[in-house]
């Protein structure tokens, strides 16, 4: 029977390029560390999804697809959480003026759903001014009962 | 998985069966192609069979949104067939099931045309 890996790290960093291969990869990382905290399939689906609209978010959005700028992952263990932040360079947003996709007139747009599915698949979601300046996502799964967090040092 | 798509006719109908994934970048070029390929040539109506997808992004429901939205200004029927658990999830949660006409059967979804 395999047993749950408590992960170690207590936190990983990756600078990724503003390039649409960093979406995959960033997907995959996360969906690699969820694995190893003990999440079941469904909840490294939604985790490794919400990532991919982070990513997605910081590259068209908050980059501008520019291949100057980078955009950050972290992922942490703090208390019974996964955090994943993702930071770009951009200039920011404000979360209040993102429309809502399931409202009426915005239903047949082509895009603007990403936000709404991090916050449907993850436990806890904010943005706020990242460390280079630009938007600096912030979202939050539990973790699985049966596997604590690591301890500090 | 790269998507790949392969159209096959029955009557006027066009049955597009895809697998992989739809996702930014290729995968939505894909299905954007097809679509816009099928309409050049006057086919509109259009069933998308996506038993084999396995995975949809905010991007590729962005392009079935457009698919449908085309579709509709050239005067023709879109459906969308067979959607795997993890697609027809997002199509919930987005509240697009309100939008796309989704089948479950070929057989009705061909029948389901209007003349």
């Amino acid at each position: 029977m395999a047993r749950n890996v408590v992960p170690t790290t207590q936190s990983l960093e990756v600078t990724l390029e503003t390039l649409v291969e960093s979406i995959d990869l960033a997907e995959s990382i996360v969906k690699r560390v969820s694995e190893a905290s003990g999440f079941d399939e469904d909840d490294i689906h939604r985790i490794g999804m919400a990532v991919r609209e982070g990513v997605i978010n910081a590259y068209n959005y908050g980059n501008s697809q520019d291949r100057q700028k980078k955009i950050v992952l972290t992922v942490e263990f703090e208390g019974e959480k996964m955090v994943v932040r993702i930071a770009d360079e951009g200039p920011g947003f404000d979360l209040s003026q993102v429309p809502d996709p399931l409202a009426e007139e915005n239903l047949l747009r082509t895009s603007g759903r990403g936000i709404f599915i991090i916050k449907a698949f993850m436990d806890e979601f904010t943005v706020q001014r990242g460390p280079q300046g630009g938007a600096e996502i912030v979202m939050t799964k539990k973790l699985p009962q049966s596997v604590p967090a690591p301890e500090r040092a | 998985m790269v998507l790949r798509g392969t159209c096959r006719q029955v009557g006027e109908i066009s049955v597009v069966d895809f697998s992989g994934k739809i996702t930014l970048g290729e995968g939505s070029s894909v299905l954007r192609r097809m679509i816009k390929d099928l309409l050049d040539q006057g086919q509109a109506k259009i069933i998308l069979n996506l038993e084999d997808v396995d995975y949809i992004d905010s991007s590729g429901i962005g392009e079935l949104v457009v698919a449908h939205s085309a579709v509709e200004t050239a005067k023709g029927e879109l459906k969308l067939l067979n959607l795997t658990r993890r697609v027809r999830d997002i199509v919930q949660i987005t509240r697009l099931f309100t939008v796309f006409d989704i089948q479950t059967d070929e057989a009705a979804a061909l029948r389901s045309f209007t003349n």
